[in-house]
């Protein structure tokens, strides 16, 4: 009981700081959307949509660090994980309406996931979304039990999971060489580099997901578990 | 009251439910739910006050962009500890929690 | 701020109270992806598509694929003996090297 009390107490506290955090809320003295697009200047970004310029051009470190983090939580995972190597682990729902689902929904999942990565440069849209559509992908796939044989190699996980952070930073030092900031890429070739950031970024974070996903599961062999293909044909 | 100032408001009961529900629950799976209704409340609050009255704003909404995916990172690698914790104790709650 | 925008927060925080107050862990589960939908939502009205995007894709889909994953396993190995009695770890432990 005391538990609740102190529960109660806590988050009675945290809510009166926020709600006087709101009340008292100083009026701003400078306008962050312009000084933003003022650094960013559309036309020299190569991107459009602001959200992405952002990400990619204004705070890049920010989301290199992201991308960093992610890698941090799959590693770690990686090394947590009961034994179960890559690619022989699968649900498999023995489920003919899911598998004639998969493979209808499949190509129509990977068209939303490139267009969502190619709109990201003028529309919302963008290596996250698109990472995300992509990792939804292979969960199906792991749950209807579909192979994808030569690509789900280790070695090929291994190097898409570090894909993003790679292209990331290699693309971020050659500026350094030439005299200007880390990550401050020539304007005539921003809008490229952005692209291939993002690209890369999308299989990243999408294998990423996937990863901490897949290493979830339990051992299909271990004796608490019966195998649920053989339990569900039984 | 803007739109997004009222949207703020939400994020602050929210975080308040959130941490409520952190503190009451024993069971991990529950703080892992509480904790991430906190982190949305805080999502909310941040972008909220931001573009009360100003319009939409990039900075903060990329911000949040990048918090949703370390979000979801951190709540699956919760989800991966949970499961170790549970298969070596066979709990689903912590030894500390009286 | 419009009828709409009440009726949304206020189903906001009743989702959240509900994910938090649940008995049964599976409803409190889908009570949690509900709430993921409508935070996509809120983003909608809060001018961030793509917040809403990835919001809809990793909070209601992802995190709910993962969230019931879960569950079904700590269910699983409850059920035969109904208890949270101690098991022994299987032997087959630290056999993943191929990765």
């Amino acid at each position: 009981m005391s538990r609740v009390i102190v529960a109660a107490i806590a988050s009675l506290i945290i809510t009166i700081a926020l709600a006087l955090a709101v009340l008292e809320r100083p009026t701003p003295t400078l306008s962050l959307p312009n000084l933003a697009s003022t650094a960013i200047t559309p036309g020299e970004a190569g991107v459009l949509h602001p959200i992405t310029a952002v990400l990619l051009e204004f705070r890049s470190i920010d989301t290199l660090l992201e991308i960093a983090v992610l890698l941090v939580a799959v590693v770690v995972a990686l090394a947590l994980r009961e034994a179960q190597p890559d690619g022989a682990d699968r649900m498999g729902l023995d489920n003919p309406l899911l598998h004639a689902v998969v493979k209808l929904l499949l190509p129509l999942m990977l068209l939303v996931a490139a267009y969502l990565l190619w709109a990201g440069s003028t529309r919302p849209g963008g290596a996250f979304q698109a990472g995300a559509v992509l990792a939804g992908c292979g969960v199906l796939l792991r749950l209807a039990g579909t192979s994808l044989h030569g690509l789900e190699r280790p070695r090929w996980l291994q190097g898409g999971r570090v894909l993003g952070l790679l292209v990331f930073v290699s693309v971020g030092i050659p500026p350094m060489l030439a005299g200007r900031a880390f990550l401050d890429y020539p304007a005539d070739l921003a809008g490229g580099l952005i692209l291939l950031i993002e690209a890369a970024l999308t299989l990243s974070i999408a294998l990423a997901l996937l990863s901490l996903f897949r290493l979830a599961p339990p051992q299909s062999d271990s004796p608490a578990f019966p195998d649920r293909r053989k339990r569900r044909r039984a | 009251m803007s739109t997004d100032l009222f949207f703020a408001w939400i994020g602050v009961a929210l975080c308040g439910l959130g941490l409520f529900g952190f503190i009451v629950h024993h069971h991990l799976m529950r703080r892992l739910l509480a904790f991430n209704i906190m982190g949305s409340g805080s999502f909310l609050l941040l972008v909220g006050l931001a573009q009360d009255g100003r319009g939409p704003d990039p900075v903060p909404q990329a911000l949040v962009l990048t918090g949703i995916v370390i979000a979801v990172a951190s709540t699956a690698l919760a989800l991966v500890v949970l499961r170790r914790w549970y298969r070596v104790s066979g709990e689903s709650s912590l030894p500390e929690d009286v | 701020m419009g009828w709409l925008d009440l009726l949304l927060g206020l189903t906001l925080v009743t989702t959240a109270g509900l994910a938090l107050a649940s008995r049964d862990l599976f409803r409190a589960v889908v009570m949690f992806i509900v709430f993921g939908l409508l935070m996509a939502l809120v983003w909608v009205r809060l001018q961030a598509p793509d917040i809403a995007l990835a919001e809809a894709a990793i909070g209601a889909g992802l995190t709910g694929v993962l969230l019931l994953d879960t569950l079904g396993y700590l269910k699983r190995r409850f059920e035969p003996t109904g208890t949270n009695e101690r098991r022994p770890t299987p032997t087959t432990e630290g056999r993943g090297d191929a990765r």
